[in-house]
């Protein structure tokens, strides 16, 4: 099926070409990286985590975010979903393949990266999220690859395929789930001492996971043969509505229980990230931004006529998804690092180099989707046409 | 199927490329290297372990002696014949064997080997090189 | 690494021979090979080292005067463990340093605390906690407590440079080489290993001086100002003390135990 990515026009292989090279200048910048040490970015004793894990733990969701399309079509038959599936499916290893090197591209020493496998250590969440990240990854790859061969060559999937199907729904839902316990378990960090940190995960993934998945369905119809269909779009942007509800209500209860008990552990990363704290403040305009974005989408999504004009749902996901990844990637690890233990204030930005890096592992991503996307799409229109 | 002319150059190319080094280097082995023993070493007479299992296993005995120094907190060893030792790279091996160039780096380099150890174990070696 | 391990320490059913205290690593696995050609070895403890079955410290702010008392302590240990000087403040590498009453015991601190602790600093490094999440989040057992004597122990040499340890620390203790540290150490101390860029350090309870039988870098240099020793050994100087005085430890309401005192 390979073969369906290597046939494309001249736009597409500018596109392809131009990933390239901002995959080689991330590379270059990666090499400056290893030489050098983490000291490039702007990461610090402190803010010990910086961009890198924050689209880590966002791209885990857009990967968990594909569940929403394997769900409804294998667990309820919603056969309208049969049109997409793939394209969740191709997503999440996209997005697992980013979040793999984005834990590689943080780590101090990655040569030794393999020394999880060699001293398997139980007691560390970060061995069961390499687990269920590869695992997932994994999944993904057989099922989506032997059901879209399937579909090639007109025939139903193989038997053996249905019991790995359902065991992605779970792995969906394990992967954010243990993403959150890395940050959930650890006492003293009062911003993400919470148990509503995994639901709250969740919810972001199942609306900005849909929500891209919406734009990428949108940009299929315009630039291919292939239609994902104006229902399944309707759906996905239903679902996209409900979770980012949900997901800024989890967020509401997390104020209320910090500011009504009063509990300063527990106010000041709040307090620090929309209003300052000590007199620092560079997260502020971020957060009120994420904040005023994601209220805009609910009520673009929510709404049934913004809804179901695709141009207003369009603009919804866009804003969904820029609200999401600043609540969750550059709120959740500037908030939870700062004030530090000490109660210090110390911020974190991310320097250029380490933007570039960044850059070009999101390249990686997007090369790795448009292969998977131009077979699946090839695969889709020789099957209408055929 | 005409190709096949294509694909044995091809095999052909790619043979020669992969044992390049082989013909390359034929006839102009590098001699062993000697090493040379410090005055201390000499006059220590013996090492840890006897000379060929020394020379053979140093790193294996090394990472024994790491692991057993910095997770079991134990610190000396104590040989086959019954003399202790105390388990470091930089206290015990390299007190010895101080002069790192002409001792450890002979056998290293001949061997294309670029341990770390000395990164952090002797007064940075390779600073200046 | 296990066969390595057993072809280096074969060792032999009589460990008191020495009379270095020696006593047998791995009896059962050696007794399972039947590999003869390797040389029975043994390993030991110093014969002087000072052992303990949980190291605690008891630190008297009380007897805390200055801010160059602290400092003497602080660059004594960082003398001896070869801890760099960043110019960076945000990439500084900190065993133990020292902070004020409410940045050490922010819960603890009031708006009304007494003259002495407004005034002074205090010293603070690792807790070596009984229940240390460091150790509960490492992937790759490179950060360990030794059962021997509960120090919370660095392998530099399996660090992967994660640094989950470093959000797990309630503390703040731990620090990250973001670049090569070796330039900056200022006067090389060539009996403890400097280290690589990319992996956590952090204070250590001077494990290396106790194998040889001395006290901990800080504790000399302190001035009487902190005690050490076995908190399980009721008759110590640190059970003493603490059995003399009120003491606090830092986040106590975390569960991680920490085995640092303080005298307020």
């Amino acid at each position: 099926m390979l073969e369906l990515a290597i046939k494309g026009n001249k736009t597409y292989w500018t596109w392809i070409v131009a990933l390239l090279g901002v995959i080689g200048a991330g590379f270059i910048f990666y090499l400056w990286q290893l030489q050098f040490g983490l000291g490039i970015t702007g990461m610090s004793r402190d803010v010990s985590w910086g961009f890198y894990i924050a689209n880590f733990t966002y791209l885990v969701g857009v990967a968990a975010g594909g569940v929403m399309v394997v769900l409804p079509y294998y667990l309820h038959d919603y056969k309208a979903y049969g049109r997409v599936t793939i394209l969740g499916e191709f997503l999440a290893i996209a997005a697992l393949i980013m979040c793999l090197l984005f834990i590689i591209v943080d780590l101090g020493q990655p040569m030794r990266g393999f020394n999880v496998l060699i001293y398997p250590t139980l007691n560390s969440v970060l061995f069961y999220d390499a687990m269920v990240l590869n695992g997932y990854l994994l999944i993904n790859l057989i099922v989506g690859w032997n059901v879209l061969e399937a579909e090639r060559n007109g025939v139903h999937y193989q038997k053996w395929l249905k019991p790995i199907i359902y065991l992605s729904i779970p792995f969906a839902v394990s992967i954010h789930t243990v993403t959150a316990f890395l940050y959930c378990g650890l006492p003293g960090r009062g911003f993400w001492l919470t148990a509503i940190l995994a639901p709250r995960f969740l919810s972001s993934a199942f609306a900005a996971g849909p929500a891209l998945l919406v734009l990428l369905c949108l940009f299929i119809r315009n630039t291919t043969k292939f239609d994902p269909g104006k229902e399944q779009i309707q759906s996905l942007g239903k679902t996209v509505a409900y979770a980012i509800c949900i997901n800024v209500f989890f967020f509401l209860c997390e104020v209320f229980v910090a500011f009504y008990s009063n509990i300063p552990e527990h106010m000041d990363h709040i307090k620090y990230l929309f209003v300052g704290l000590h007199g620092h403040g560079a997260m502020v305009p971020w957060m009120w931004s994420s904040m005023a974005l994601m209220v805009i989408g609910i009520i673009l999504t929510v709404n049934p006529v913004t809804r179901r004009n695709e141009t207003t749902l369009a603009v919804a996901c866009a804003v969904i998804i820029a609200g999401t990844w600043i609540d969750k990637a550059l709120g959740m690890i500037a908030g939870g690092f700062v004030p530090n233990p000490l109660h210090e204030v110390n911020e974190y930005a991310p320097t250029f180099p380490e933007i570039v890096i960044t850059i070009g592992v999101y390249a990686i991503g997007a090369l790795v989707l448009t292969v998977l996307y131009k077979m699946a799409v090839g695969v889709k229109e020789e099957v209408e046409q055929g | 199927m005409n190709d096949k002319g294509k694909i044995v150059t091809g095999l052909v190319i790619f043979a020669a490329v992969v044992t390049f080094p082989f013909w390359y280097n034929l006839g102009k082995a590098a001699p062993p290297p000697e090493v040379v023993l410090t005055e201390k070493a000499k006059a220590a007479g013996e090492c840890v372990l006897p000379k060929e299992e020394i020379r053979a296993e140093h790193m294996q005995l090394l990472d024994v002696w790491r692991d057993t120094q910095v997770r079991d907190g134990q610190t000396v060893y104590i040989n086959a014949k019954g003399k202790a030792y105390t388990m470091s790279l930089s206290n015990t091996c390299l007190d010895c064997h101080s002069n790192y160039k002409d001792f450890c780096d002979r056998c290293h380099v001949y061997a294309s080997v670029d341990p770390y150890c000395f990164d952090c174990h002797i007064d940075n070696p390779k600073e200046g090189e | 690494m296990e066969r390595s391990r057993r072809e280096f320490l074969k060792i032999a059913g009589a460990s008191a021979a020495i009379g270095l205290g020696a006593r047998p690593v791995i009896e059962a696995v050696a007794a399972a090979t039947g590999h003869q050609a390797a040389p029975e070895a043994q390993v030991a403890h110093h014969p002087e080292a000072l052992k303990a079955t949980r190291w605690g410290m008891v630190v008297d702010t009380r007897k805390i005067e200055s801010a160059e008392q602290i400092e003497k302590m602080v660059e004594a240990c960082h003398q001896e463990h070869n801890v760099p000087m960043l110019e960076e403040e945000r990439h500084r590498i900190k065993w133990i340093w020292e902070t004020h009453f409410h940045n050490a015991f922010p819960s603890q601190s009031t708006d009304r605390v007494s003259e002495h602790l407004e005034h002074i600093l205090l010293p603070v490094m690792c807790n070596h906690c009984e229940n240390p999440p460091c150790v509960r989040a490492c992937p790759t057992k490179a950060t360990f407590k030794r059962e021997s004597d509960g120090i919370v122990m660095m392998d530099f040499h399996r660090c992967i440079g994660c640094r989950f340890c470093m959000a797990a620390c309630p503390y703040g203790s731990r620090s990250f080489n973001f670049r090569d540290p070796q330039p900056f150490i200022k006067e090389v101390n060539l009996k403890y290993p400097r280290r690589m860029k990319g992996v956590v350090e952090k204070c250590n309870f001077c494990e290396e001086r106790l194998a040889l039988g001395q006290m901990p870098a800080c504790v000399e240099a302190s001035k009487g100002a902190i005690v050490f020793g076995d908190l399980t050994d009721p008759d110590s100087e640190v059970r003493h003390v603490l059995r003399e005085n009120f003491t606090i430890r830092r986040k106590q309401n975390l569960g991680t135990e920490p085995c640092v005192y303080y005298i307020v």
